[in-house]
């Protein structure tokens, strides 16, 4: 990036650097990086939280994909896992809105199939809301 | 008799002048800088620190201080600030970091210099900020969610600030060149 012209120029101000300075300058440019990682990964999910009737039929991790059928009223609800990710692949509802809402990824987020009683959540260290029901 | 308030006089002292030249300076690099515009509120170049950094090498920790403080009071009052939530916010900042500087004077200066000094001061600059926008302005944890964008700045505006005063203080001890283009800030 820097040409051969700005080589002097880069060393005339790296003459004022010393030794502990490079050191802080690391620490402080780790301090920006740990602390973007620590607080920026509330909204990571890590577990889906599958219930059919008001009760829980599933709880997974969301690291291996995998596919399950929930059975409701209608008929059958097919639920999707991916790494860091979940969907409603198909749904029985006339409405569909849970399967069109597409793939899940941050924690607290819902897709709820009414008609077949199915809901999908994803949860994790800190969500949107306290608790959902209907 | 004790001489009445309309009599007394005050003579400044060259240590005083040395100080209003110090924080005037700064002043106007403050003020200068609320022209930048900035995406995020609280994300400054602090230039005026470089004055502080140059005082402190100088003159010691006592002037950089009256020039620290000097220059948030008189900066508030130019800019329409003072007494408003981001004069405290500065003035929080700005005893944060000059605490960090005097306990940076025992770090061992040939390991480390006006750059380490500027990066620390500029961390401790928007700790005490946000330990007073958690305590009294935005009562809640989301202060804390950038973080680590005001780290950055610190690290980078830190970084600059600390070359430009160890630069001042570096042409300022080096033999006169006799090109008349020396600045008078460090005088």
């Amino acid at each position: 990036m820097a040409g051969p012209a700005l080589r002097p120029w880069f060393a005339a101000w790296a003459r004022h650097l010393r030794p502990g300075d490079l050191l802080v300058l690391f620490l402080a440019l780790g301090a920006s990086v740990g602390s973007a990682l620590f607080l920026w990964q509330g909204g990571r999910p890590d577990k889906a939280v599958v219930k059919a009737g008001g009760r829980i039929f599933a709880e997974v991790d969301l690291k291996t994909p995998r596919t399950f059928e929930v059975p409701g009223p209608l008929g059958i609800t097919r639920i999707e896992i991916q790494p860091g990710r979940a969907r409603v692949a198909s749904d029985p509802g006339p409405r569909q809105y849970c399967v069109r809402q597409g793939w899940l990824s941050t924690s607290g987020a819902v897709a709820i199939c009414a008609p077949n009683q199915v809901s999908l959540a994803l949860s994790g260290s800190r969500a949107d809301y306290d608790s959902l029901n209907y | 008799m004790t001489p009445s308030t309309t009599e007394r006089i005050l003579t400044p002292t060259p240590d005083d002048q040395r100080v209003a030249r110090h924080a005037a300076a700064a002043i106007v690099l403050t003020v200068a800088e609320a022209a930048i515009p900035l995406p995020l509120p609280g994300v400054k170049p602090g230039l005026a620190n470089i004055i502080t950094l140059v005082v402190l090498v100088r003159w010691g920790w006592r002037e950089a201080a009256w020039v620290a403080l000097l220059r948030v009071l008189v900066g508030s009052l130019v800019l329409g600030q003072f007494l408003a939530p981001g004069f405290f916010l500065s003035l929080a900042g700005g005893v944060a970091s000059l605490v960090v500087l005097a306990l940076s004077r025992y770090l061992p200066p040939r390991l480390f210099g006006p750059v380490s000094q500027s990066i620390l001061a500029a961390f401790a600059h928007i700790g005490g900020q946000l330990v007073v926008a958690r305590a009294w302005l935005v009562p809640h944890d989301g202060v804390f969610y950038l973080v680590p964008v005001f780290a950055l700045a610190a690290a980078l505006f830190g970084l600059i600030n600390g070359l430009m005063a160890a630069r001042l203080l570096a042409e300022h001890s080096a033999p006169a060149t006799g090109d008349g283009t020396r600045s008078g800030l460090v005088r």
